[in-house]
């Protein structure tokens, strides 16, 4: 079947089996920050947005993208990078697969609560699992952000 | 120190954070075959036919093999220096399959789609055997897991196919029934461990292609690229020199790469067929079919005077290797070796173990390797002799633990050179507020908020066996080049070995460029295991750096014409310091690539004949709520001991992420299997890995020591972290409740029904 997305900004029209899932599309075509670490929707490592609300891409069927807008990491390297910075000041990234999908959420929590507290910060990003950190470097790294974001985003 | 000591970010972090392609799947050749295994649905059973003509038939099938098409020569998939602990016991396809998951053939087509296909398309008849499922059933039961005639063990560890032993030992010091009996008090209990995974996030993979040299490559996420070569050259019976490994960035490892878990599927599919391949394991693969913790069971005597005085500790370890005997005879060691020893003056100690075959999933090597286990139990045991003796948990080890300078018998009789424990104990106290909130607070709404304590203790390397290289080189623009064996899989390795050298060598990090892990071009190290990247391979780092300044100062010297005795290098320039001439470092390396006959590139090689433990305590602060059973986590405070440390935010993350997964031990990795033998907890929705809503607080300080034999004083860090959670936790849970839990994971259900018995 065919189908058309706007991926990453780029209008797209690709010839697909029904039975693909978004995160193979999406890597297909070259979105390898978006990774598999489970096949049950219990990871958070293949979160991508569409139309701007993150979703898991390993349980969306790539159909259900047609006529949609969809953005991976590739997409959002500016926002990334500054907010990555921070995972990186507390060398919270370790082996780093879990850190694309995480940082998509990050964004999503952003956009929604600018501000968010502690509660919200570990509520919003629970799906997104990490074997290597702990957890705790990445909410230091969430506070810095937030404190750079309001001093205007100035160190 | 300008640049040890530094919270430098990692050399590669903004590629990871900002999502760039650098693994093993974003670089795999994008037309190479799909490789994957039919699993057998038994727990132990006979391949009696195989027929695999239909599924060779679907469209895009390259190739499937099955136990006829392999090599009759028997391996280990282990990642050990060789000659291996581990026996030899594995084939790549065995016609006899020993656990649900073993490999009964392999199938390589164009895609996921006609692999699948095909895999169902096989028809195998089975000889179903019955099976060794209860580890206390398999030693001299007449079932044999190993029957076979080519099965070996390289090394004098106790094993005995014949015996389901695949390991067995004994170690003691002093007359240890006569002080037991001179003793007024005696703790005996025994302690149950799991089979937990990993649960790295990025699951097993390798892919491979053959190069111009007719060379196969191997791209693997792995922590033992030499290891690794030689196992794919024992399996595939070729040489070595027909081999190449590399790793890209890893996903996570923590001793589950450091067996080659994956490669030798794909490895053999490229071999026979010349086109690249790859395999990635699903995640339920990678839970019923890896390389998880050994299961022990831990049994342990503690004997104490009445006053407190620690005089004996008795262990002896059950550990279930499963199907395959990898890291068996190694990890059962450090749950004895790597736990007594925490205790410094005992008159008298044993240590004695088995290890045996069972028909469920091989284990293999995970962060601790054994010590989690042994510390689990004997940490315990040791609270409760506390209890036992009215006396406060953290003044017994005080009085007990060990110190600086004390001979550790049980440790191989090595003398502790550098040791903070005491002050790790009295400043995790003052952290934690030990002594107004021991044992217990009832909160009066069905809750109690608790403490508990415990210390652990890790390896720096394997003493006498690791070996770490590294070669560095002066390029023509003043920058180092620094390559290097060891694996990093997350952890930082590159990045702090640069920092050594940067500080070695008085320049910035950025000026250092690092590169590993490639058996090509890489100097040979065991590979990232065992603790001892930082202490082995880091000290071959610091002396390389040394050499290759003496010879730059030769370099500047011909080009001064003067002698060497009277120069000095400060990073930027060698100066004479009678003529006041001088030339740069960029000027040196310049000259270098004109008529020199002297390579500014030094390889040194080092190995440790000790293995200085590293040391920590641990202390957590719970609430239990009385109805459910639920504990939260509150507070955890650890103050550790890993010497001189190189980079405190990544040794911070290390300690951070080891208690986590220590958590996750403690209070929800469940391992369960059917009465089939089938393992029940294959994806993360049965195997629940610690979410950041299921930690509380994590305060991590550093009581440096200073370590004589380590780069720049270090010792290790990577492995002790994960030993404190599980005896701390049950030790919070006895204090809330008056119940010892000595099975882990401790679940809610499990205290819930423990205080309905009650």
């Amino acid at each position: 079947m065919q189908i058309n997305m706007i991926l990453n900004g780029k209008k797209i029209t690709d010839e697909i089996n029904p039975d693909l899932l978004l995160i193979d599309f999406v890597r297909n075509h070259g979105c390898y920050s978006v990774k598999r670490g489970c096949e049950t929707s219990n990871c958070g490592l293949c979160t991508v947005f569409m139309d701007g609300k993150p979703v898991l891409s390993c349980s969306v069927l790539a159909a259900r993208a047609d006529g949609h807008v969809v953005d991976t990491l590739e997409g959002l390297q500016e926002e990334a990078a500054e907010f990555g910075a921070f995972i990186a000041d507390q060398g919270a990234d370790q082996c780093g697969f879990c850190n694309p999908g995480m940082v998509m959420n990050a964004i999503a929590l952003f956009r929604e609560h600018p501000c968010p507290s502690d509660e919200e910060i570990k509520e919003y990003l629970a799906g997104n699992l990490c074997r290597c950190s702990g957890y705790e470097g990445q909410l230091r790294a969430i506070h810095a952000f937030m404190e750079y974001k309001k001093q205007g985003g100035t160190v | 120190m300008k640049v040890v000591g530094k919270p430098i970010r990692k050399k590669d972090a903004m590629a990871l954070v900002t999502g760039k392609p650098v693994y093993m799947d974003d670089v795999a050749p994008k037309d190479c075959l799909i490789v994957k295994v039919l699993r057998s649905p038994h727990a132990n059973a006979l391949v009696k036919t195989i027929r695999i003509d239909r599924a060779k038939k679907v469209e895009g099938i390259e190739a499937v093999y099955t136990w006829e098409d392999v090599p009759n020569q028997r391996f280990t998939m282990a990642g050990q220096t060789y000659p291996e602990p581990s026996p030899y016991d594995r084939l790549i396809l065995d016609r006899h399959v020993r656990y649900v998951g073993d490999p009964v053939a392999i199938v390589a087509g164009e895609n996921d789609a006609c692999v699948d296909k095909a895999l169902k398309l096989i028809k195998v008849e089975y000889e179903v055997l019955p099976a060794i499922l209860d580890f206390h059933k398999s030693k001299d039961n007449a079932l044999l897991v190993h029957p076979e005639e080519n099965w070996e063990a390289k090394c004098p560890v106790g094993a005995d196919n014949q015996r389901n032993l695949c390991a067995c030992g004994y170690d003691s010091m002093g007359d240890i029934d006569a002080v037991f009996e001179d003793c007024d008090v005696v703790v005996e209990e025994t302690y149950h461990t799991l089979a937990n995974q990993q649960a790295m996030m990025e699951t097993f993979r390798t892919t491979c292609y053959m190069d111009a040299y007719g060379r196969l490559n191997v791209l693997s996420s792995t922590q033992i690229v030499f290891h690794l070569r030689r196992i794919l050259s024992e399996a595939l019976g070729t040489s070595k020199s027909k081999i190449r490994v590399v790793k890209p960035r890893i996903g996570g490892g923590f001793g589950a790469k450091q067996s080659a878990v994956a490669e030798i599927y794909p490895a053999f599919v490229t071999w026979k067929t010349g086109k690249p391949s790859k395999m990635i394991f699903t995640r339920e693969e990678s839970q019923i079919a890896s390389s998880p913790r050994h299961e022990m069971e831990v049994s342990v005597r503690v004997g104490a005077n009445q006053d407190g005085k620690i005089r004996a500790i008795d262990v002896y370890t059950l550990s279930n290797t499963g199907a395959y005997g990898e890291h068996g005879p190694t990890t059962v060691g450090l749950s004895g070796h790597k736990s007594i020893p925490l205790y410094g003056s005992l008159e008298s100690f044993r240590f004695a173990y088995d290890v045996v075959y069972t028909n469920t999933m091989s284990a293999g090597a995970y962060r601790g390797y054994g010590a989690t286990q042994g510390i689990f139990a004997v940490e315990s045991a040791v609270s409760q002799l506390a209890a036992k003796l009215g006396m406060d948990p953290v003044e017994l080890r005080m009085k007990n633990m060990v110190r600086e300078g004390q001979v550790m018998p049980a440790y191989y009789g090595e003398t502790t050179r550098s040791c903070a424990l005491d002050r790790c104990m009295m400043r995790a106290k003052e952290m934690i507020g030990w002594d107004e909130k021991y044992p217990c607070r009832d909160m009066g709404n069905g809750k109690v908020r608790s403490v508990g304590v415990s210390m652990a203790m890790q390896g720096s390397g394997i003493s006498g066996v690791d070996v770490g290289s590294a070669t560095i080189k002066l390029n023509e623009d003043g920058i180092y080049t620094l390559l290097i064996g060891a694996a990093d899989m997350g952890t930082g390795c590159d990045t702090i070995l640069s920092q050594m050298a940067a500080e070695c060598l008085d320049c910035t990090i950025d000026d250092i460029i690092v590169g590993g892990a490639d058996t090509d071009t890489s100097p040979y190290d065991s590979g990232s295991y065992a603790s001892s990247t930082t202490y082995v391979t880091g000290r071959a780092v610091e002396i390389a750096c040394e050499k290759l300044k003496e010879k730059i100062c030769q370099r500047a010297s011909q080009m001064m014409d003067c002698s060497v005795e009277g120069l000095e290098f400060d990073g930027h320039v060698v100066k004479d310091l009678e003529s006041k001439k001088s030339v740069t470092l960029q000027e040196i390396g310049t000259s270098s690539m004109c008529g020199n006959e002297c390579a500014l590139q030094v390889t040194e090689t080092h190995s440790s004949p000790v293995s200085p433990p590293p040391f920590m305590v641990g202390m957590v602060e719970i609430e239990l709520d009385k109805e459910t059973g639920h504990v939260e986590i509150l507070d955890y405070v650890a103050v550790v001991d890993c010497g001189t440390v190189i980079n405190p935010n990544l040794a911070r993350v290390q300690v951070e992420g080891g208690l986590v997964q220590g958590i996750g031990m403690a209070l929800y990795e469940n391992i369960q299997y059917t009465q089939k033998g089938q393992m029940m907890n294959q994806s993360f929705m049965q195997y629940k890995v610690p979410t950041r809503l299921d930690m509380g607080k994590l305060r991590v300080e550093f009581e440096p020591s200073y370590e004589p034999t380590g780069p720049f004083g270090a010792k290790s860090i990577g492995e002790i972290v994960i030993n404190t959670p599980s005896p701390a936790i049950a030790h919070a849970i006895y204090n809330a409740t008056g119940l010892w839990f000595r099975e882990l994971p401790i679940t809610s259900e499990k205290i819930a029904m423990g205080l309905l018995e009650k």
